[in-house]
Order: structure tokens, then sequence, then C-alpha cells
């Protein structure tokens, strides 16, 4: 078992894409959360092999989408502090906040460092004494538990240097925000398999039980998306709705307890500020009073200036699920993965991207469909503006 | 000396880090990366300038390994070394080492290898598995070492292209996909010569720890690069013949068919997915950087 190419063969794949169309008679609307499923359903072009009764719609499960400007434009104004080291996950560098992006931050002077583990901040921290060590805290319940580990044992070491901006957001109440809004109505939700190796399966219980929703955990390879169609499209000619897990390679209905208790030790509840969406209560991380010391917000003045959205930009709308990258004007036109206008079309989990990078339209068919690869439109410095 | 033909010139720096990786170093690298460039305009390699920039403090044995293995991979290749310089830097002037080269090789009569030659009907030969060299480099990478048994392909290709002309000189575009991996090389093809290209994803050899390495670091192994792969596109008819030259050859055994080129879809490369579905391979933008979760 060496868990990637079994999970993309060919024929296991041809029997299962078989059996959901035997299966799938109601036609139904079915949302990815996760960013990492948006990835794979484009990149091998599920949605191309799948019924026509079955609709899929992306969700706002890309950590780095759902980051606001407000939180943004705060990182950019952190790494133009003196003695500022900023270290943060790659995908953070290009997304551009109000008026810049950590990119060009760095460009123009700034220490911004890319690192792959919250360790190597610390480590960073620990190798330069006299400056401070910011780690931007981006991300759901699969990287809080690692910087959890970082602040405590930043403590355990006596790091004084090293602080968390914590911009983390929890992944089960913001689905319940989007199902209360009413906006997209769905009928299954393919629930994220890195989050649920974290969180366990048990708290999507109330989107079967509270919405009468299905759910399925599903892993990121394509067999394990279609297991997860398949068992979606089971439950919904069933008439059932339960929570079930398609990735039990990876993913325990309690979840990872350890992770779980280091979580809560460090942070607690608090607002949070999602793109698109808004302020909802008790949808993030911040870190508790007896960490505080940690906090880069209240160890630095942050005066990022008011935030403010690129015109024309509709990435709230599509992490909402409402519209997709192609109801977008500027998609391709303006935004592209050379000039981005906003996240999505930056993180390599957006689903602009994914749109752009894998041809989201693309049935072989519309070929002459122009591309401006490598020129950007002299709009797109004005739409930046804001 | 023997110049009928035409002549091939080339230049290119290495800047590789770290200067040593599983399966090479910088100046195996160099004089490879040389051999390469000549070999895929169909050149036969012939003479290599090499200029090292050196930063103070490279220990002397490290220059000196790098030097026995530039020796060894020229006298396998079969090309000489025929001037070089050095330069020593001051200290944070330079990463170490850095190696500019040039190359001079000759273009047999009758060759004619062009980005821009691919036609409708062409077949689409890659001669091994990809990314092994940019995920080994990675491996070793300081902030990321992870552990595998993965070695660089960094091989020299002449005496595969050589093969390939003796089988038939119907060979219309050759490169060596190296940074931006087999995408880009692909999207090169299909722009220059202004056609469709159609692969499909289970006919392109990749190795497992790469795969397990890709997934893991959230990179697709189609934009990794390679240093002992080349990409070829060549006339249907005499595709077999080619690719069995290929498969003889140390260098091109894991060589395989994988896709053709199409009048449909110009500028495209378009892949067949394992699902049977189609999707489409763009050309690299920046440096892929590794995902949050």
């Amino acid at each position: 078992m060496k868990y990637i190419s079994e999970f993309r063969c060919s024929e296991l794949a041809e029997g299962l894409i078989h059996q959901i169309h035997r299966k799938s008679k109601t036609p139904v609307r079915f949302m990815e959360f996760c960013g990492g499923h948006t990835v794979t359903i484009f990149k091998y072009g599920i949605r191309q092999v799948l019924p026509k009764a079955i609709e899929m719609v992306s969700g706002p499960g890309c950590p780095v989408c759902v980051t606001a400007n407000a939180d943004l434009d705060k990182a950019i104004a952190l790494a133009q502090i003196p003695d500022v080291i900023i270290t943060t996950f790659g995908d953070m560098l290009k997304v551009p906040g109000s008026r810049s992006s950590l990119q060009k931050a760095k460009a123009d002077g700034a220490d911004v460092r890319m690192v792959y583990s919250t360790m190597d901040a610390l480590e960073i921290a620990e190798d330069n004494p006299t400056k401070s060590v910011v780690f931007l805290g981006i991300g759901f319940e699969t990287t809080a538990p690692t910087i959890a580990v970082s602040v405590l044992q930043a403590e355990d070491k006596g790091i004084k240097n090293y602080y968390v901006l914590s911009m983390h957001k929890l992944c089960p109440p913001i689905i319940r925000a989007i199902l209360d809004s009413g906006e997209v109505k769905l009928d299954g939700l393919i629930c994220p398999g890195h989050v649920s190796a974290i969180i366990g399966s048990h708290p999507w219980e109330f989107i079967s039980q509270d919405y009468n929703i299905p759910c399925v955990v599903s892993g990121f390879e394509p067999l394990d998306i279609l297991q997860c169609v398949d068992m979606l499209v089971t439950q919904i000619e069933n008439s059932e709705s339960k929570v079930e897990i398609a990735y039990k390679r990876g993913v325990r209905p309690e979840g990872n307890q350890q992770a779980l208790k280091l979580m809560d030790e460090v942070f607690e509840l608090c607002p949070a500020q999602w793109r698109g969406i808004g302020e909802v209560a008790a949808t993030g991380l911040k870190l508790r009073k007896q960490y505080q010391r940690f906090d880069a917000e209240v160890a630095f003045e942050i005066e990022p200036g008011p935030a403010c959205e690129p015109k024309g930009c509709i990435c709230g709308e599509v992490l909402r699920g409402v519209k997709t990258p192609l109801d977008c004007q500027l998609f391709r036109k303006v935004c592209t993965p050379q000039s981005p206008v906003g996240p999505c079309m930056v993180s390599s989990e957006g689903s602009c991207s994914a749109h752009y990078l894998y041809g989201g339209d693309f049935g072989g068919q519309n070929s002459a469909r122009s591309r401006q690869r490598g020129k950007a439109s002299p709009r797109a410095y004005k739409t930046k503006l804001c | 000396m023997d110049f009928r033909g035409r002549l091939a010139f080339t230049t290119d720096s290495y800047v590789v880090s770290p200067i040593f990786f599983p399966g090479g170093d910088i100046g195996k690298l160099a004089v490879c990366g040389t051999v390469n460039d000549l070999s895929m305009a169909g050149a036969k390699p012939l003479y290599l300038s090499l200029s090292f920039i050196i930063e103070e403090g490279l220990p002397l044995s490290e220059l000196s390994q790098i030097v026995d293995s530039i020796q060894k991979t020229a006298e396998g290749a079969g090309v000489e070394i025929v001037t070089g310089d050095t330069k020593v830097v001051n200290r944070g002037s330079a990463d170490k080492l850095f190696i500019n080269t040039a190359g001079v090789g000759v273009i047999p009569k009758g060759v004619d290898i062009s980005g821009n030659n691919a036609r409708p009907g062409d077949k689409v030969i890659l001669s091994g598995t990809i990314g092994d060299h940019g995920i080994a480099v990675l491996s070793k990478r300081e902030g990321l070492s992870f552990s595998t048994k993965l070695e660089s392909d960094c091989a020299p290709l002449n005496g595969l292209v050589e093969d390939m002309l003796k089988a038939s000189s119907n060979i219309h575009c050759l490169r060596d996909p190296t940074r931006g991996g087999l995408a880009t090389t692909l999207n090169e093809f299909a722009e220059q010569s202004k056609v469709g290209i159609r692969i499909e994803e289970d006919r392109i050899p990749i190795r497992e720890e790469v795969l397990g390495a890709c997934e893991m670091l959230g990179l697709d192994p189609v934009y990794i690069a390679n240093e002992g792969k080349l990409i070829a596109i060549v006339a249907a008819e005499d595709a077999e013949k080619i690719l069995e030259a290929m498969q003889a050859n140390r260098y091109g055994k894991d060589a395989s068919i994988i896709g053709e080129v199409t009048a449909e879809n110009p500028g495209r490369v378009v892949m067949k997915t394992c699902l049977g579905a189609s999707r489409i391979v763009d050309m690299l933008v920046g440096d892929p950087l590794p995902r949050i979760c």
C-alpha cells in the first residue's frame, strides 16, 4: 500500500463512476468545503465525469482566500515595523491586501521569510534574539495545533521574542453561517479531510441532524472524492442524512484528541473576519490570556489603515458558493495568476486559480477561448487600487 | 577537427543550492546541462568552457570534489573542456559556487530540430520518470530536509540523442524539461508550433517517491525540474522505431509515448486524466509555493 497511485487507478475509478451514474436519480447540489478538494476536482476533471444531475459548488475552505483584507493589512503593517521578522507559510506571500502584499513589502526591504513549519519560525527567533519574530497564524483547525505547540515550546524554552498573529478560523461554525444565510441550497457536503483528521467527524453531525444534509468526510485523491460522492448519492437516494467517513486512513470519528487538547490549552474562541462573509462570532481563535505575551496584536501597535476590497472582484461570493469564477468579469481578463486581483487567484487552493490552471470550463471544445498570458491589461493597475 | 554541418553554440549558468545533492553536484549539473542544451538542437557536443565564481571560504576539498566530478562527467559524455576561469569573491557576494559554461557542437547535415516543427499527428515521447531532480534537490534544501532514497536524474543525453537520430531523422522537436518541468516544455512546443498537444496522465512515468513528496508539499510533478530527461516530438510513422532505440539506451529505458500533437486547441496542452476527463496543463507561473495544509 503506497497510498497514492492506488487512489488514482483508472479501472477502479471507472467502476465508481459507473456506480454513481447508476444510483444517481435526484438532481442535487454538493459543496466541497475544502480548497484541497476543489483542486482535486478540477485537476482530475471530476465534474466532467459525474452525472448531469449532480452539481458541484466550491466552498470557503481555502485558508488564504478567506483571510480578510483587514487581517492581511495587519500582517503587512507588522512587516514594516523595524526589527520585526515575519515568518509565514508560502501561500500568503503573494496575496494582495488593501494596498500591498507581503511579497511587495519584502521587495521594499521588510524581513519576510517563508517557513515550512512553526518550529522553523521558533528557530529563527532563537537565532535572532535582538529581533521580534512574528508567525502569521493562518489556517483552520489543521494548522492551529502546530501553532499552539510553538507557543508552548516558546514558553518552555523562555523564548521572549516570538509572537503569533492569530488569524485562525474554524470550519464547522462557518458552514452553519453559510447554511443559515440561505443563499446556497445544499443537498450534500464533502467535509474537509485534513481538518477532520484533527476535529474528527462528530463536529459535522449538526449539519445532518439540524439541516438534514448528508455529510461525508473525504480524502484528497480522485478515488476518495468519487467514493465520497457515491456515498452522498447513496444517502440521498435512500433519503438518509448522516455523517460518514470516506477517508478512514486519515480520519477517526473522535479526531486527534492530543491536537485538540493543545489547541484548547493555548487558544480560545473569538469572532473572526471572513472575506465575503464578514465578522462571524465564535469562528476564530485567539491566544488565551495566559499566553497573551505571545500575541502580536497585544505586543505591537498595528495601524494598518482602513481596509478596502478591489473593485469588481467577486472572491467573497465565490467563497460563499453563490458565484463561480466564470461569473467574474475580471477572471482571466484582468485577474490571472501572473497578475492576481483577489486571493482566490493567488492561493494554490483557490477556486479561481483551480479554474484558471486546469480549465474549469474546459470540455475540449472551447479552443477559441482567448488567453492573455503575460499581458496584463492596463485596467489591472486601476483594479488593484481601492 | 571536423566542423561539417551547422555550428551550435550555447551558454548557461549554474547556481544550484545545495551544491551537493543526491545523485550529483553543481559540477556534474553544469557539464550535463551544457551538453544537453547542445544535444537538444540535435548537435553533437564537442567543446565546453567553464568559469567558476567561488565565494570566499568554500573548502578546497569541496572544490576538488566538484572538479573531479566535472572531469568524470565530461569523459563520460565524450566532450572536452578546453578553457576555463576562476574568480573568488567576498563572502556573501556569491553562494558557495556559481559556474558559468559555454559549449560548442555541430549539427549533422539533414537534422532539423526546432520547437517550431511539431505537426498534428506527431507523437510525443518522454524519455523517463519526471521530477527526480527537483525533488532530490528539494529534499536537501535548508529548512525542508526530508529523507528519501531519490537521486537526481542529472545525466548527459548526447548519447541518447545520437541513438535516436540513428534510428530516424524524423525527429521534429527535442527539449530537456528542466526548470518548469514537462508542462512548461510541452506548452513551449504548443505555442511555438501553433499546435495542440494531448497527453495521457496514465502514460507519464513518475516514481512513487516523487508522487509522495509532491503530495506532501502540494506540488505538481509535471512542473518539477528534470536534468536527465528529454521530450521528443517525432513523426508518427517512426515513433515506435525511435522509442525502441531510446529504451535500449540507459538514459531512455523508461521512455514512453505519452501523447500526440493535435490540430485542435492550438497553443494548448490538454491532459486526459486517470478518470478519462480532460484538463488543461498550463505554464508554470512563478515558483511553486508549498501549501498551508
